[in-house]
């Protein structure tokens, strides 16, 4: 049982890696930015479990921070995903400029808000 | 050749139609204006009620010393000796909305007072917010259900009893935020673009910075999307719809100082954060989904739920012990209301206490949504024909705020722009269906658009019958079918298939039922039309500043309030403070500019029971607690001379509770014959003999030798009875605001002579005599 659970694992991860394998560059490196932001967030929100949220709103801000450029790169990602159907219209430039433009209003609020 | 030409043709109507619908919403704005003037026209253009006046204060003092000094604003004059920082405790949308207003008009040269921005800021919100719900009912049912929806919401009754001229309250902009922020994110969720994503989050903070009924929003869309999720309508746009309007959205609902970290602090915020975690888990899901193939992905499922289901039974049990450890369950107390009716009631009188806060009865359903709340049926009827993403959001809007409107009359104004929306789709609809069905039947199908025109021409005779003030609701009602019936048509050029004609034409009513059914929908809306103008002139319209009322010898009108309150203004120091029921201390501290010691932003229950203690106590026992707290006068409302209802005497019930809530020697069965709330002769002598009872009937019997309580329709238990403590100072024309003053304490020598009397009599006839030998001349 356990055996074939393992197994079925690793099957599983074999298929993923060559699946992801097939994504186009671009997309990786929006992947890694967005990995690259959460483990920032990560930090973040260890570092307040050791150190204690004192500035609650410098805490608050850098985590949001983080994780607000995550989920635009996510959004940024599936806007210019050739295999989403649903974009097709979007040029990818258009895509970016509004990327651009919410996180200028995040950071924006942010620097505010921090305090 | 023929092909272009016919092209050509319908990209005409089409900018015809732009066009047309275009006027057509400026009227619209032309009609939520001018229907909500009818106070300034039938009283003057004055500021209303009670927390108005705090509005109307606030926004005096930002445009005199700025944004900076407002955010830092410390008010002595409330709250005595408390006191109450401004900047941190308001919702500063509508004070910022009005400020800039003036601020722009008068960088234009207009100069206008801030009183007259201020007065008019909620009839020119209210025409915006009807702009707003024509483009989110338009994003879900097509620009003929947004214009009847914008023309319905512009008269509906429940949104005009918060947003006539002078009505300058939260709601008046607040309900514009509502609407518009819903339809951004319904834009959102249509097209799938960050760009509205960041309007909305935008949207979303001016909703926040103007009411506290943001908590509906944040709540409502994450409901929404956990629909859409569970029904399987998951999809991308819902994900750049939602995840970057939680971020954002708290990010900005935390720069509001009046929500500060309670926007990720407390439980009304969790279910947006709880479902942006689950909106990850589903989007992360779909994605793998789509890049392994079936069988790997079923491996995958098993593997991930066994983990999964036990990290998340752990999470959750966290999340219960957190939220279970602080003690209100982290709700506050307005929202625990919500989710138990009975709750404000059972443990928080000061909420109970105001009447916006009850539940509604079934009349005022009828009178504030009128024939709306039948065509609702019908229009979430519509909605399921196709479900959209959108349509299942106004269908969740409006069952939601069903029930929260059964809960607090106030939020029947959340009721109010769903029906609106419901209604337009439904008779939208309707109108759809009916003239399809004539037009197929008429002769001539061919030439679909003559035929068109000429039934909705026809339409246009029969509505030239109807009031006159019906004109643009009509004509809504007769744009939009040739509106609907011009996209079918374009329908029929496009693709001219016999099959799809053929197919409509099996949906077809019988000639004559679609006549007479179209009469009487028209009648409906023109019932609707002259109930909403009625309730805008007659019902809604009252200041309740200034009160009027008509009798065999022509109008009356009492303007006592305005009467007592610059009598204060004239008449005391600078720093005197005045006591009365919560009520009236924003009027008090506005109009009159002094200090109060309570006002209607009821923060502080102590302070307040204090003052209620003080109305229900004695003479003596209230003299000490008012002079404890540097209070002059005490002003009370009495309405018996005119037939005021809503006057101290009436509310007396809630001081008394509200203080024996605190000071448990205050006990409401004191105060009750019976279980029974009476004043006459059968009333208890703890009722006689209180502060209000005694400052309101003072010297009432020398009015028509009776002292017949017009309110109570009784006479007074009490009649011939005199003050010890206090002196009145000032009563106003009607009767309906007396003052009176705190005597200064007695010399000391009197205490001495005091105790020499035996204790056995009652303290008032002790009190009394000794005035009386006191003060002969009294």
């Amino acid at each position: 049982m356990v055996k074939s659970t393992s197994k079925d694992a690793q099957a599983l991860f074999q298929s993923l890696r060559s699946a992801y394998a097939a994504t186009p560059t671009n997309l990786k490196i929006i992947d890694l930015y967005v990995v690259f932001s959460i483990f920032t967030a990560l930090i973040q929100v260890v570092y307040m479990a050791i150190v204690g949220s004192f500035p609650f709103n410098s805490f608050l801000s850098g985590v949001l921070s983080c994780i607000g450029t995550a989920v635009l790169a996510v959004c940024l990602r599936i806007q210019v995903n050739k295999e989403n159907k649903e974009f097709k219209d979007l040029p990818p430039e258009r895509a970016f400029a509004d990327f651009v433009l919410c996180n200028l209003v995040l950071h924006l609020v942010i620097m505010n808000f921090l305090g | 050749m023929a092909a272009s030409e016919t092209s050509n043709g319908t990209a005409l109507r089409y900018a015809f139609g732009n066009v047309l619908s275009f006027f057509i919403l400026l009227l619209i704005g032309v009609l939520a204006f001018s229907i909500r003037l009818f106070s300034v026209i039938k009283y003057e253009s004055v500021i209303h009620e009670f927390d108005p006046y705090f509005n109307y204060r606030v926004t005096q003092y930002l445009t005199k010393n700025g944004i900076y000094d407002f955010w830092n604003w410390f008010d002595d004059r409330t709250w005595y000796p408390l006191g109450r920082v401004i900047g941190g405790t308001v919702y500063p949308g509508l004070t910022l909305t009005a400020g800039t207003l003036y601020w722009i008009l008068n960088s234009l040269n207009i100069p206008l007072s801030v009183e007259t921005v201020c007065v008019f800021t909620a009839p020119i919100f209210s025409a915006f917010a009807s702009w707003a719900t024509y483009l989110l009912t338009k994003e879900v049912k097509g620009a003929g259900a947004g214009l009847t929806a914008a023309v319905l919401l512009a008269m509906v009754p429940s949104y005009i009893s918060r947003s006539v001229a002078g009505s300058y309250d939260n709601e008046a902009v607040a309900i514009f935020a509502l609407i518009f922020t819903f339809f951004l994110y319904i834009k959102t969720l249509n097209t799938g673009s960050l760009f509205y994503a960041t309007l909305n989050a935008i949207a979303y903070f001016y909703m926040v910075c103007s009411w506290g009924g943001y908590t509906f929003i944040i709540n409502l869309i994450p409901m929404h999307v956990l629909l859409c999720i569970v029904t399987g309508r998951y999809s991308s746009r819902l994900y750049i719809a939602y995840a970057p309007l939680v971020v954002l959205g708290t990010l900005l609902a935390s720069l509001v100082p009046v929500v500060g970290f309670n926007a990720v602090l407390t439980s009304e915020h969790f279910g947006s954060f709880l479902v942006f975690i689950i909106i990850h888990v589903v989007a992360l899901v779909y994605y793998i989904k789509g890049i392994l193939s079936p069988k790997m992905f079923k491996v995958a499922v098993t593997l991930v739920v066994s983990i999964g289901l036990v990290v998340c039974c752990a999470v959750i049990a966290v999340l219960v012990a957190l939220v279970a450890s602080s003690p209100t369950k982290g709700w506050s107390g307005r929202s625990l209301s919500l989710l138990d009716p009975t709750y404000a009631s059972k443990y928080i009188p000061i909420i109970a206490s105001v009447s916006e806060h009850q539940p509604p009865t079934w009349p005022s359903y009828f009178m504030d949504i009128n024939v709306l709340a039948f065509l609702v049926p019908a229009g979430i009827i519509a909605c399921f024909s196709p479900l959209s993403d959108a349509s299942s959001f106004v269908v969740l809007y409006i069952v939601t705020s069903v029930y929260f409107s059964g809960v607090m009359v106030r939020l029947m104004l959340v009721l109010a722009p769903a029906a609106c929306i419901m209604s337009g789709i439904a008779l939208s609809a309707s109108f759809d269906v009916f003239t399809r069905s004539i037009k197929f039947q008429l002769p001539g199908v061919k030439g679909n658009s003559q035929v068109d025109a000429g039934d909705t021409s026809s339409e246009g005779v029969v509505a030239q019958n109807e009031v006159a003030k019906t004109y643009k609701n009509e004509e809504a009602l007769k744009e939009r079918p040739s509106k609907k019936n011009r996209k079918k048509e374009k329908e029929h050029v496009e693709k001219p298939s016999v099959k799809a004609q053929i197919k409509k034409r099996l949906l077809v009513l019988p000639f004559e039922a679609s006549i007479i059914a179209i009469l009487l929908l028209v009648l409906l809306g023109a019932f609707y039309v002259v109930h909403s103008v009625w309730a805008a002139a007659e019902a809604y319209s009252a200041p309740s500043i200034v009160l009027t009322s008509y009798s065999h010898d022509g109008l009356h009108v009492f303007d006592d309030f305005r009467e007592a309150y610059s009598w204060l203004s004239h008449n005391t120091e600078v720093d005197d403070k005045v006591a009365s029921w919560w009520d009236y201390g924003y009027q008090t501290t506005a109009m009159a500019n002094r200090t109060v010691i309570v006002d209607n932003n009821t923060w502080n229950n102590t302070h307040i029971a204090t003052v209620g203690t003080a109305m229900s106590s004695p003479e003596k026992a209230a003299w000490e607690i008012f002079d404890s707290l540097d209070v002059k006068y005490v002003l009370v409302v009495f309405g018996g001379l005119v037939g005021y209802p809503s006057d101290d005497i009436n509310k007396f019930l809630w001081m008394v509770r509200i203080g024996g809530g605190v000071f448990p020697h205050i006990k409401e069965p004191d105060y009750l014959r019976d279980g029974q709330y009476r004043i006459d002769s059968q009333a208890t002598p703890t009722m006689l003999n209180c502060l209000m009872y005694k400052l309101s009937y003072y010297r009432f019997v020398e009015t028509d030798g009776k002292a017949f309580d017009r309110v109570r329709r009784t006479e007074i238990g009490k009649k011939h009875f005199k003050l010890t403590h206090f002196e009145e100072v000032f009563t106003t024309h009607h009767w309906m605001v007396r003052i009176y003053k705190l005597k200064p304490q007695k010399n000391r020598i009197r205490g001495k002579a005091k105790k020499s009397r035996s204790k056995a009599s009652s303290t008032t006839s002790t009190k009394r005599s000794e005035t009386q030998r006191k003060n002969p001349w009294h």
